[in-house]
């Protein structure tokens, strides 16, 4: 069932994941790397906005793969995220074949919606599966997640069970909201992505935003750094240095002064007190 | 190498991280797929396998560090102490990681004296070493010559990429220190001296300043995964009666045939908190950061209401969530509040009575009433009766304690008379035990 292994060694992932617009660290190539000759899923945890989900996208994007993503919500069911029967069109072929119909008739591949998770599994070409916010799923539908973690398949009573074809490349995002099952956890790699250093966050810039000068893009990451450094509700991520950084750019700006910092603010800090707190902290440097 | 990786499981463990054997299994086959002179490659194979929580990568750092040395860096022998200095400050301002390295294992092999076999703390030596650079000073003057003639926005930056820039040495010349005890030693005898507790593990009562802070960021991503859990105990899975309507709807699309009950949902009714802190010095820091945590987590209740005392009492509620942190509080406090009645000393007797008195009427049959402190009363007179009073209106009392349940009822301790009217006394000495109280709150 393990499939042939999709990179030859760590370099390799990192220059893969640099093609795609990702700037990795050791940390996250090695992990990527050892998921993938593992066998494994991989956990990602981290703050809202560090590149989780994102990660998948550009492993999607480097190995050429599909990208099938189940979005978990508070309430998701096994027939939102495995497979459900559709009995809309089992009820139809009842009524039209009349008396004549046996049951296995009824539990047949045709009737089967496939949804993201067998789907992944069901799939001939190899594909990323991506669980996106895996801990707003309720603790007791956690559970559904670790047959097709462990042992890539997905039993179905009426039918058997459907055994990968191929071992999908698996990435589960969380923003911690919640501990997830140690169950979980044990069958997954774990990889936690923190605030990226300034100068890593300064290389993402730069290569996120062409354009923009280095004198600039060093400038704005280090006022990211000392805004997070302060007590926000939510400190800004990577995405909002991003947007900043694209608002400068736009704007024309040349460097940051205070003026500039006050009228752009409000691109990355999204709460009220926060931009007041910001403006407090730094607005006494208003010459 | 698994001899390596055994050694660092069974320290992981002590610390309080708990590896499952399939983790340690996992640890290995990773190792098998990479290049063991990569160190950070190990590193990741051994972090991704082994840690799976973010409150602990931390201790894995530290253990990793232990277990898996660094190689020794070169070294600059024959350089006197002016060049050194030079050197380092050069280094400092080009950001010059090897050279940094470099200097760190020189510095140490010069300053800290260390003697094999000696059984310290690597902190005596990092305090000997850093005693002979002052990096302070040498921090400020990189920041006066980056900040001469620029805008107030860049002198500001400056200072904060050069105390990074001081922090990222400073942990280099422990990491040396650390790699030479450890060949001195191995790394069990140093990983022993070295053993922290896990944040949830750190006892409230002597939480240094350094772990206080670390607490204080716990606060909202804790509030936020307990309101999570809370919100989704009391929805539950119970269901209410049959929604005759609703199901009637749904079945048009099966022509009519009911396939899918549909249940109403229940609404439980919302608790009401009362949450009555004691913040005289010896406990403020426990009482500071439980009344922070359920203040942040008032969403949950219909209502939540903290007082503090010390031998008065005053309520603080609106206080809380203008003020930015607790300290602000106390400060607001000590400037001419009724929370401090008499000598600043504590005096449950009177703080009690006084809240029964003052605010008891409000306490209703739906409150949850919360008392938290060491009840170290000075001997004065406890007044259990108030706290009784207190307790027949309220639907729950409960009590918590910071201090271990071996010290109850010792000195002037008077838990055990006040106990008799509580629904409950917890003992309440660190995240851990806080966190299980608040889940079982309803």
């Amino acid at each position: 069932m393990v499939g042939s292994p999709r990179f030859g060694d760590i370099e390799e992932v990192t220059a893969l994941l640099k093609g795609a617009g990702y700037l990795a660290t050791p940390a996250i190539a090695g992990t990527v790397y050892l998921g993938d000759r593992l066998a494994k899923p991989i956990l990602v945890e981290g703050p809202a906005g560090t590149g989780k989900t994102e990660l998948a996208r550009s492993v999607a994007s480097m190995t050429g793969t599909r990208l099938i993503r189940l979005q978990c919500y508070e309430g998701l069911d096994e027939a939102k995220a495995l497979y459900e029967w559709d009995y809309r069109k089992q009820l139809l072929h009842l009524q039209a074949r009349g008396d004549g119909v046996d049951e296995g008739d009824l539990f047949a591949e045709r009737f089967l919606l496939a949804r993201p998770l067998l789907e992944a599994i069901r799939a001939d070409d190899p594909v990323v599966l991506l669980v996106d916010e895996v801990d707003r799923l309720d603790v007791e539908t956690e559970a559904l997640l670790l047959e097709v973690l462990s042992d890539y398949q997905v039993s179905i009573p009426e039918l058997g069970t459907v055994t990968a074809r191929q071992v999908p490349l698996v990435f589960l995002t969380s923003n911690s909201s919640r501990d997830l099952s140690e169950a979980l956890k044990r069958r997954c790699l774990y990889l936690f992505l923190d605030y990226p250093t300034q100068e890593r966050e300064k290389e993402i810039v730069l290569s996120r935003v062409p354009g923009l000068s280095e004198r600039l893009a060093d400038q704005l990451t280090r006022v990211v750094r000392s805004l997070r450094g302060l007590d926000l509700k939510k400190r800004p991520s990577v995405s909002e240095t991003l947007d900043w950084a694209r608002t400068l750019l736009l704007l024309g700006a040349d460097g940051i002064d205070p003026r500039v910092l006050q009228e752009t603010l409000q691109v990355l800090l999204k709460y009220q007190s926060d931009i007041a707190t910001a403006t407090g902290s730094l607005g006494e440097l208003a010459p | 190498m698994l001899d390596l990786l055994a050694g660092l499981v069974r320290e992981l463990r002590a610390v309080g991280i708990p590896v499952s054997p399939t983790e340690h299994i996992d640890a290995a086959r990773a190792l098998g797929h990479v290049p063991v002179t990569d160190r950070p490659a190990v590193r990741a194979a051994l972090a991704a396998t082994l840690v799976k929580s973010q409150d602990h990568v931390a201790a894995f750092e530290t253990v990793f560090g232990l277990y898996f040395t660094a190689g020794p860096a070169p070294g600059f022998d024959g350089l006197d102490a002016d060049s050194l200095d030079g050197l380092l400050h050069r280094a400092l301002r080009d950001r010059d990681r090897l050279t940094l390295r470099a200097l760190a294992a020189q510095l140490v092999t010069r300053y800290a004296g260390m003697e094999p076999g000696r059984p310290v703390a690597g902190t005596f030596y990092l305090v000997k070493t850093l005693r002979q650079v002052d990096l302070d000073g040498l921090r400020d003057r990189l920041v006066a010559e980056a900040s001469a003639g620029a805008s107030p926005l860049d002198a500001r930056l400056a200072a904060e990429e050069y105390t990074a820039r001081t922090a990222e040495f400073r942990t280099e010349v422990e990491d040396e220190i650390r790699r030479r005890l450890v060949a001195d030693r191995g790394a069990e005898a140093v990983a022993r001296t070295l053993r922290r507790p896990l944040p949830e593990d750190v006892d409230f009562l002597r939480a240094s300043r350094a772990e206080v802070a670390a607490l204080r960021d716990t606060v909202r991503p804790l509030a936020r995964k307990l309101s999570a859990r809370l919100a989704r105990r009391r929805r539950g899975h119970r269901t209410g009666p049959l929604d005759f309507r609703r199901t009637a709807r749904r079945s048009m699309s099966t022509g009519g045939t009911p396939m899918e009950p549909v249940f109403r949902r229940p609404h439980p009714a919302r608790p009401e908190l009362m949450v009555v802190a004691d913040i005289s010095g010896s406990v403020s820091a426990f009482a500071a950061f439980t009344l922070q945590l359920v203040d942040a987590l008032r969403s949950e209740f219909a209502k939540v209401r903290s007082f503090v005392f010390v031998d008065g009492v005053e309520e603080i509620t609106d206080l809380l969530r203008t003020a930015e942190d607790l300290t602000e509080v106390t400060r607001t406090l000590n400037g001419g509040s009724s929370a401090v009645w008499l000598d600043g000393r504590s005096d449950y007797g009177h703080a009690l009575a006084t809240f029964a008195e003052r605010w008891g009427p409000q306490v209703k049959s739906r409150s949850t009433v919360i008392v938290l402190g060491d009840a170290r009363n000075n001997y004065h007179a406890p007044r259990v009766e108030s706290l009784a009073a207190v307790a027949a209106r309220a639907r729950h009392l409960y009590w918590l304690n910071p201090e271990p349940e071996t010290a109850w009822d010792d000195g002037d301790s008077v838990i055990g008379q006040y106990a008799a009217h509580c629904d409950g006394v917890f003992e309440c000495r660190n995240l851990r035990q806080l966190k299980a109280f608040v889940e079982r709150l309803d």
